[in-house]
């Protein structure tokens, strides 16, 4: 799915500008990574992304529609392509690991189809399909609340990757994850830009991850664009600056602990 | 001299509470005097008429075979009214808690609300008896009248719960493009669904209590059967259906006491 | 739970499968001997005689009845019960105060230490428990009944139900009350050798007066829509007017008495509110 950003900028209530005048355009079928320092506002980024907040000034267009200018329900059709991944997984403690997964699908399931499969799941082998390709296929049935972090993780993963959109977008899907699992859950999502042609706009903290699975990358600095450039331009003083307020140490996924 | 002040603030509260408490007592003793109520007259009362040997024939319960029986189905008639009006009732809360819980915008939220208390200041009785007209005597106005009250405080409960519960799951349910009420069940409802089972076992056991009396207004249950003996003069079995209820209060309670038990058990 | 069906697809099989299914079925088969019992049966509500004289009943609801001989009736049931719900917790007081204290185990002298009493005095409790559990668990509205039978019609049956249900209830939380506040003032008032209520008077009375008086006037509130209720079997009041007015189906009436049943609990409400407001 192709976007273009054009001059977005967002206001939280309480006046904190978290993004100044931000423009950039992705073709279907592109991954990019999103780095900064914590609270340089690449998760309000992806959330003005995903249709989840509503841009202050600006516009964002998916695919040449603006989805806060069409009908409810073209809304929502924009809505079910586009996936997202949450740092800290929206899912239900108690609920299993299936329906989680399932529940990728609700936009384009009819509320029959949804309300049956809360009590036999109506496609078990999809999920498990899903699963299987971040090694967690054998807790298919067991509830979220028994698994660990980096688990759980995986499963909002797995959702995302049952949901088949067109626009993959992922706030920090590997922070809970050793850097073993972490290399293979990106390449994950990142597989699903080749074979479906998705798009895939990942916000890293880990700057080593994105260097080296992403073609293109945008640093962010205090709410505006401080670069976008492929990772073999990227120079070790930019990142430096980028990450200034951190005192200029680089995260990366090999330094975090399991 | 912070005795002298002590003593003040001692005083200055007495004095309040002294004036609520005199104003309390002189209401008290009018309402005896308006109703016409002289404590003593009971004792005259209960020496000069015929309340002994009336009292006298509740001692003898009859408690024949065939009577028993009677009494057996209406203790599952009983039940069955409870149950079938809260398990209806929480049905109807949980489509009640989404509006309640101003999740359909405001004007739909005081609307409910509104709803959601009539239902539940209309005493149960009062229910039946409104509803008894409408469909005849017999347990199935019971079940109605039991149902449309406990919709009114379970859907106030139930929303409550729901407002007051994250809506993350939901929002981001919603975000990938799922409907509302598909959201919602999978979303929110597995996270409140522990809460809204205690309301509504805690529901079901003050109902059992109210579908005993509910059948005074004709409508089933035990209720109808001790109404029913009464009006006939027959002691003996109108106090047997009385020993039934307490009976039936004390081992529903006994139960519910032993699961409650048990639950905080197993969370802890 | 990996299976291969014939085509040689993998297949796996829901394990909480079969325990649901086992739940729905155990469900329904508890359920329709219930639906039976409780004679359920929802299309009665689309039987248009019953529409009919449904519908002309709550046709008379919107023009609610205000002439002003049926207001005053009105007026009068309400201060009835009223008066009824105040008359009735007094003595409701009446009785639950000695229940109370006798029950309570922090006034209990022989839970202290040996003495002559001890068997005669943990009888007398337990006779008090019984007596308690008997005043509460049979509903109000049974004694009102049998009250009615007894006095006859009027507020005297409504107000000594009210007395009897609420005095078992009063004396079972005033005994919780004083049992779950600081005790040991008491205890040790007993253990020096002063009597039961003078240990009461000056060792609990004072910690635990403002929970008792608040949890009293709550329960005003309860037996101000309990003395409504009560009416229904004769015994006066508000009650006894809508149970009349609804035997001569006439809807005019009941929807008058039912807008002043509601403004007459919010009143209840907000002057059990201020009393408890002004107790602290």
């Amino acid at each position: 799915m192709g976007c273009i950003v054009q001059n977005i900028s967002f206001n939280h209530a309480n006046g904190n500008k978290a993004l100044k005048n931000i423009s950039f355009s992705v073709n279907s079928g592109e991954s990019i990574a999103i780095i900064g320092a914590s609270g340089s506002g690449k998760t309000t980024l992806l959330n003005l992304l995903s249709t989840a907040l509503k841009p202050t000034t600006g516009y964002i267009e998916h695919n040449g529609s603006n989805p806060w200018l069409v009908s409810k329900k073209a809304l929502k059709k924009i809505r079910s392509t586009i996936g997202t991944v949450h740092q800290s997984p929206p899912i239900p403690s108690q609920q299993r690991v299936v329906t989680a997964v399932l529940a990728g699908r609700l936009g384009q399931w009819s509320l029959f189809k949804s309300v049956i499969s809360l009590i036999y799941p109506l496609d078990i082998l999809g999920p498990h399909t899903c699963l299987e390709r971040l090694q967690l296929g054998d807790r298919l049935f067991d509830r979220c609340d028994c698994l660990s972090g980096g688990q759980l993780q995986r499963v909002g993963v797995a959702r995302v990757l049952y949901q088949a959109p067109q626009l993959l977008l992922a706030d920090e899907p590997v922070s809970a994850m050793d850097p073993v699992l972490s290399d293979s859950v990106i390449s994950q999502l990142i597989n699903e830009t080749v074979s479906r042609n998705a798009t895939l706009i990942a916000s890293l903290h880990a700057v080593d991850i994105a260097l080296r699975w992403f073609p293109r990358i945008i640093g962010i600095k205090n709410g505006e664009i401080a670069f976008d450039l492929p990772p073999a331009v990227v120079t070790e003083s930019m990142l430096k600056e980028l990450y200034a307020s951190e005192m200029g140490n680089l995260p990366m996924q090999a330094n975090r602990g399991v | 001299m912070s005795t002298l002040t002590d003593l003040k603030m001692a005083r200055q509260f007495c004095l309040k509470c002294l004036v609520v408490f005199f104003i309390i007592i002189c209401l008290t003793v009018w309402s005896f005097a308006y109703l016409g109520l002289n404590p003593i007259r009971f004792f005259s009362f209960y020496a000069d008429s015929n309340i002994a040997p009336f009292i006298a024939r509740f001692f003898s319960p009859d408690l024949s075979t065939p009577y028993l029986l009677k009494i057996g189905s209406g203790i599952l008639e009983t039940l069955s009214i409870s149950a079938i009006a809260t398990l209806l009732a929480s049905i109807i809360s949980i489509g009640l808690a989404l509006p309640t819980a101003g999740r359909f915008g405001p004007t739909a939220k005081s609307m409910t609300r509104f709803l959601c208390n009539f239902l539940r200041s209309v005493p149960e009785l009062v229910w039946a008896a409104i509803i008894v007209l409408a469909v005849g005597l017999g347990p199935f106005a019971g079940t109605l009248a039991l149902t449309l009250h406990t919709a009114g405080v379970l859907g106030r409960l139930f929303g409550e719960t729901l407002e007051n519960h994250p809506t993350a799951n939901n929002t981001a349910l919603i975000n990938s493009g799922a409907g509302r009420v598909a959201a919602f069940l999978y979303g929110t409802l597995p996270g409140i669904y522990p809460q809204l089972l205690s309301y509504s076992l805690y529901r079901w056991e003050m109902n059992i209590r109210m579908a005993t009396i509910l059948g005074f207004v004709g409508a089933g249950g035990l209720g109808q059967m001790l109404f029913y003996e009464l009006a006939l003069l027959r002691e003996p079995k109108a106090s047997t259906v009385i020993i039934t209820m307490l009976f039936l209060v004390m081992v529903v309670d006994a139960i519910s006491n032993k699961l409650r038990a048990a639950q905080l058990h197993s969370m802890g | 739970m990996k299976h291969h069906s014939s085509s040689g697809k993998p297949y796996i099989s829901d394990p909480a499968a079969s325990s649901r299914l086992t739940l729905i079925a155990v469900s329904l088969v508890i359920l329709w001997p219930m639906l039976e019992l409780a004679q359920f049966q929802p299309w009665l509500l689309l039987n248009p005689e019953n529409i009919e004289v449904l519908g002309n009943f709550l046709v008379q609801f919107i023009p609610p009845n205000t002439e002003a001989d049926f207001l005053r009736i009105v007026l009068v049931a309400t201060i009835e019960t009223l008066a009824m719900a105040t008359a009735g917790i007094a003595l409701a007081i009446l009785i639950a105060v000695p229940l109370g204290l006798t029950i309570s185990h922090s006034l209990s002298i022989s839970r202290i230490g040996p003495g002559s009493n001890y068997l005669f005095s943990k009888f007398v409790r337990f006779i008090a428990r019984f007596l308690m559990l008997f005043l509460r668990g049979i509903p109000e509205i049974v004694w009102a009944l049998l009250l009615v039978r007894i006095f006859g019609l009027g507020p005297t049956a409504g107000v000594l139900a009210i007395a009897i249900t609420y005095g078992g209830m009063l004396s079972k939380v005033y005994s919780e009350i004083l049992e779950s506040g600081n005790t040991l003032p008491a205890r040790a008032l007993l253990v020096s050798g002063s009597g039961r209520l003078a240990a009461f008077f000056y060792g609990l009375l004072p910690s635990t007066a403002q929970e008792l008086a608040s949890y009293t006037v709550y329960r005003w509130e309860c037996a101000v829509r309990a003395s409504v209720v009560a009416g229904f079997v004769g015994a006066g009041g508000l009650g006894q007017l809508m149970d009349q007015s609804m035997k001569m189906l006439n809807g005019g009436e009941v929807s008058t008495i039912l807008v002043v049943f509601f403004i007459l609990v919010l009143l209840a409400d907000n002057i059990s509110l201020l009393i408890r407001k002004q107790l602290e």
